[in-house]
């Protein structure tokens, strides 16, 4: 089960990155000269989703 | 040249990562892909260079028996840094000190038959086989308090091991590379920058206008110097860790090492924190009190879950990268059978080969990202607790 549970995790962590990543190619394409601050927050925001997913990782994969 | 390349790569890959571990007979000698991972993974008290073993010191506290201290090349460290001998009742199973359980076990270098793991209940223990007896062997003492199969066991390991010697590097590195930048700088006023000045010196510029200006406002000055020492040294051990066949340390995918990056930054973010910040995690201003009351515990959780998802998103994600190279690597002996046969050898190496190098480019990215997040997510948790009042 708790193979399932990463599965399901990363599926999570996957579309949310993947939706950063579409929105901030749409932000640059928008406006290209942001590019800077754009990718920036992305970053930023990406590691944040990221940070969920590895919690369940970590708590599925070795606590469990 | 190519095929120079390819034909030192199975080299290499057959003598570092080949199965072994003593192996007493009744153990199967198959290829196991996850053990070699979790292997790789690990710290040890052996340093490999390709085929090379070098050995290292070995530090270990027993409460019973007091300090030892000895080089790891008393063990006579074998194939896959598996040693052959023990000494003081301590033995070496792939690259790491075990200490023989049964204390009347002789203390000076002795030859073993063999040092295997073998499945008790389920479990799998290293054993000590000497003399056609058996014996038990404990890992070394972790902090986890028996999270990760660890736990307070007989004796503390204390030794200079590969992760250290892999920071002891890369420290030595990154001060007579910033020495010499400053006298670089000081020498040459006014000037163009030149060789490797011109080389950090967009790295740096990028680090202060990207992350320490517009995250720490007009305290940016203050908190430069720690985001500017964490970010390259993660980055230098990033890229360490990524040199094939250099010890391959996986010192940033270490939980200890990422916790105590954590735990700097968890320091720095309280002590700096000021009215307002703790204003906002234990009486939000602004929301209804019975708000309040769900909101209060939440912002006090977030302190520590900052810290701790910080420490796990490097952790994880280094160590994520290593186990996915190995993996690839690990096909060719999967497709070989474990070396039986050359024809699936060849085809995994087929196989693994563009998936490795793919692999390892995007791992150079992921060592430049993820020395960025850190530094970045630190200056956010720092410019949280520093920001005046608007």
């Amino acid at each position: 089960m708790e193979v399932v549970g990463l599965g399901l995790a990363a599926i999570g962590a996957g579309i949310g990155i993947g939706l950063i990543g579409g929105r901030a190619m749409d932000a640059i394409a928008r406006q290209p000269e942001a590019v800077g601050d754009i990718r920036a927050n992305m970053i930023l925001t990406a590691a944040l989703v990221e940070g969920a997913a590895l919690i369940a990782m970590v708590i599925g994969g070795f606590l469990l | 040249m190519r095929y120079l390349i390819i034909i030192l790569f199975s080299v290499f890959s057959l003598s570092v990562s080949f199965a072994g571990g003593g192996g007493c007979g009744e153990e199967s000698q198959g290829y196991d892909p996850t053990n070699t991972a979790y292997h790789h993974i690990g710290d040890a008290n052996v340093y490999s260079i390709g085929p090379w073993n070098i050995p290292l010191p070995c530090m270990l506290y027993a409460p019973d028996e007091g300090f030892d201290m000895f080089s790891s090349g008393k063990f006579g460290i074998g194939h896959h840094g598996t040693g052959h001998y023990a000494y003081k009742g301590y033995v070496l199973y792939e690259g790491t000190v075990r200490r023989i359980v049964d204390r009347s076990f002789p203390k000076e270098k002795t030859e073993v038959e063999c040092v295997y793991a073998k499945d008790v209940d389920g479990k799998e223990v290293i054993h000590v086989k000497y003399h056609g007896k058996d014996f038990v062997t404990h890992n070394k003492s972790t902090a986890d308090f028996g999270m990760f199969g660890g736990g307070i066991t007989s004796y503390y390991d204390f030794s200079i091991t590969k992760n250290v010697v892999s920071m002891f590097l890369v420290f030595l590195f990154l001060s007579w590379m910033f020495l010499k930048i400053a006298r670089m700088y000081k020498e040459r006023v006014g000037k163009e920058p030149k060789g490797i000045q011109s080389f950090i010196e967009p790295i740096f510029v990028f680090i202060q206008d990207e992350v320490a200006k517009p995250f720490l406002g007009k305290h940016w000055e203050r908190f430069t110097p720690y985001l500017m020492a964490i970010f390259f040294f993660i980055l230098a051990l990033n890229l360490f860790g990524q040199i094939p066949f250099f010890g391959g340390s996986n010192v940033t995918g270490n939980f200890a090492f990422t916790m105590v990056l954590a735990i700097i930054a968890f320091i720095v973010t309280t002590i700096n924190g000021n009215k307002h910040y703790w204003e906002h995690i234990f009486w939000m201003p602004g929301v209804p009190a019975w708000i309040k009351v769900i909101l209060t515990p939440v912002e006090v959780l977030g302190i520590f879950i900052k810290p701790f998802t910080l420490m796990l998103r490097l952790f994880a994600n280094i160590s994520a990268g290593h186990i996915v190279i190995i993996s690839f690597v690990s096909l060719i002996f999967i497709f070989g059978n474990a070396g039986e046969s050359l024809m699936g050898s060849i085809g995994g190496i087929i196989g693994s080969l563009p998936l490795t190098l793919f692999m390892m480019a995007i791992e150079l990215v992921v060592a430049l990202i993820q020395a960025f997040v850190f530094t970045i997510l630190t200056a956010s948790y720092i410019g949280a607790a520093t920001e005046e009042h608007h």
